[in-house]
């Protein structure tokens, strides 16, 4: 089988807008998976992985993986930078390491990316299942 | 209709209090002056509502009476040797009050959300000290803003329009016209470039420009001055008139460099993340030379390499800048009432985050007594969690033991930690169905509103935090009469 290109990339979580406003509209809402299971990468970046614009692509590091949309970043150029907003989906990846202080390290943190191919995207439903069992 | 004027938003820690909600049918039908989030809120909290208390049976959410889902969160609570009571800081003070006398009586650790958001600010703080002022003495006296690794844009939606550039202050004007004119003027530079381009289509596009605008036109402009320091291109960023863009985990080393340059230092190197010394210089020249800076910062500094000391250079830097000028310097916090967290639990307990009760006395050591390392460590053995949803906003790990625990939820909507919980309280909206009282950012406390009624059986949640109390207390007085 071809090998699946692959690319290291630094992971920045964050608040969007639009995650702000389906978190109020509330967490079950479509309006709140739609904006935050997905992955701001750069234009150039996503030309070396070969993942098309709104295509799956797999976020991970050695705590996890995820598979969430990829969206042509509306803030490039920042290659080597991927973005995604806070929500179960960008945690799903997260360094659990607090370095004594309590606070995860949520961003600046290396990760790899890769198209997904054939693996779905979760909802928040199958996420927590796959993720906790219940 | 009834219009219900002066509403405090119960969104971010910008507390908005001139929000005008209009009121049909017991419903919010109309809100003026919100932002995107707010009107969000105010307009949709009613969807994915929970009505009825939930109590797992048989591995299933099932409706269960309020009374029978208070006696079983509070035979968890009592039943528990090292409980972890998280959320707070999207809840009244009043209701947090209660939470703390709970903690005490149950002997757990109480943390509410700093932990994952300014804690790190609180430590620096400690160990520090702060210069800082009200939102009111921004908006009318900073000649200069700095947002520094947040996006107000996005996250703090009318900060910039209420307390910094974009606000009549009585000593600084409206910087509103001239961001007009400078999106106008890029729109005609815009289109420009396409009609070339369309008049000379062998030409092909040019590569976009990478190379950063030169700082000092932009800076040497009247008025109030607006700096954005990120790692990405923020729409925040584009408001200012300076985009400063340093590389990720590289905050730290700038700070540093600044601090040498305000001390008329000197720099052998020639770029500080990924930064040319000569803007530094230049950004330097601009902070000394203000009569009233501030700096806002975000959780960019807090969640990357460095942490707290990232935190620290900067509380360190506004300290030294007070030396050349006045500066000051607020954490942009997030939840709308996490700041009142941090007070009631600072003037309960004597700490603002992070307090263990299990020896009976409040005791505070971040990094042990933070609800992260807590379920990292596997050590609580039950959990109740307010008004928060730390399954969606813990790594993978922490929340696998909290789920793995009894875990009892009070929330109105349904989220991930409600899913995942045993037993569910709805509770009203705080600020739209409750009274209460929150702090701004800035340590200001107002008053949040009741708008509308809540659902008819649904408590707030100090009240339903109350009734779990004596409840447990009961519990507790006929395990020692047993006992006796």
């Amino acid at each position: 089988m071809e090998e699946k290109p692959k690319l290291q990339v630094t992971l920045i979580t964050g608040r969007t807008i639009d995650q702000g406003v389906g978190k109020e509209r509330g967490k079950a809402s479509e309006e709140y998976r739609d904006n935050v299971s997905i992955c701001h990468i750069d234009p150039s970046d996503l030309k070396k992985v070969g993942i098309r614009e709104k295509g799956n692509v797999i976020v991970s590091t050695t705590y996890g993986s995820v598979v969430v949309e990829a969206i042509r970043s509306p803030r490039a150029p920042h290659p080597g930078v991927i973005f995604m907003p806070y929500g179960p989906w960008a945690n799903a990846v997260m360094n659990p390491e607090t370095h004594s202080i309590g606070m995860p390290s949520l961003k600046g943190i290396p990760v790899e990316i890769r198209p997904a191919g054939q693996e779905p995207m979760l909802s928040l439903r199958e996420l927590l299942k796959k993720q906790f069992g219940k | 209709m009834p219009v219900v004027k002066a509403v405090t938003c119960p969104v971010c820690g910008c507390l908005c209090d001139d929000i005008e909600a209009t009121v049909q049918d017991g419903r919010i039908v109309k809100v003026k002056n919100s932002c995107a989030m707010s009107e969000s809120k105010f307009l949709g909290y009613n969807g994915h509502r929970l009505l009825k208390p939930l109590v797992r049976k048989d591995g299933e959410l099932a409706e269960a009476s309020l009374k029978e889902a208070v006696t079983r969160a509070a035979e968890i609570l009592a039943g528990a040797d090292y409980p972890l009571l998280y959320g707070w800081s999207s809840t009244s003070c009043e209701a947090i009050r209660v939470g703390l006398e709970l903690a005490e009586e149950v002997g757990g650790v109480i943390d509410n959300t700093s932990t994952v958001c300014h804690g790190p600010s609180a430590l620096s703080i400690q160990d520090v000290g702060i210069s800082t002022c009200t939102l009111g003495q921004v908006r009318h006296r900073a000649d200069l803003v700095i947002y520094w690794g947040s996006n107000p844009w996005a996250a703090h939606p009318r900060h910039i329009e209420r307390y910094t550039s974009f606000s009549d202050g009585r000593f600084e004007k409206n910087e509103w016209k001239g961001y007009l004119s400078k999106v106008k003027a890029a729109t005609v530079r815009k289109r420009l470039e396409s009609a070339i381009r369309k008049v000379l289509p062998k030409a092909g596009s040019p590569a976009p420009s990478t190379a950063r605008k030169d700082p000092y036109p932009a800076l040497l402009k009247q008025g109030r001055k607006l700096i954005v320091v990120d790692v990405r291109k923020t729409r925040s960023a584009e408001i200012a008139d300076y985009f400063v863009q340093v590389e990720p985990n590289g905050d730290y080393e700038l700070f540093e460099a600044l601090r040498v340059l305000i001390r008329d230092g000197e720099i052998d190197v020639d770029k500080v993340a990924g930064l040319p010394v000569e803007y530094l210089e230049e950004i330097a020249e601009v902070m000394i030379n203000c009569s009233f800076g501030v700096i806002f910062f975000g959780l960019g500094l807090t969640m990357s390499t460095g942490k707290l000391r990232n935190v620290d250079a900067a509380l360190s830097l506004t300290r030294d800048l007070n030396m050349r000028t006045k500066f000051m310097i607020i954490p942009m916090r997030g939840h709308f009432n996490v700041t009142g967290a941090d007070t009631v639990f600072t003037w309960q307990t004597g700490f603002p985050y992070a307090v263990d009760f299990s020896l009976s006395y409040p005791r505070y050591n971040p990094g042990e007594t933070t609800a992260v390392d807590v379920l990292l460590r596997e050590e609580s053995d039950a959990a109740l969690v307010v008004a928060s949803d730390p399954v969606s906003n813990f790594p993978k790990r922490a929340a696998e033991h909290l789920v793995r625990k009894p875990l009892i939820v009070i929330d109105p909507h349904m989220n991930a930690t409600s899913q995942m919980a045993d037993v569910v309280f709805p509770s009203a909206f705080v600020g739209i169905e409750a009274e209460g009282t929150a702090y701004r950012m800035d340590h200001v406390p107002l008053p949040l509103k009741k708008v509308v009624t809540p659902p008819k059986g649904v408590l707030n949640d100090e009240e339903i935090l109350k009734r779990i109390l004596s409840e447990v207390r009961k519990i507790k007085a006929r395990g020692k009469a047993e006992a006796a």
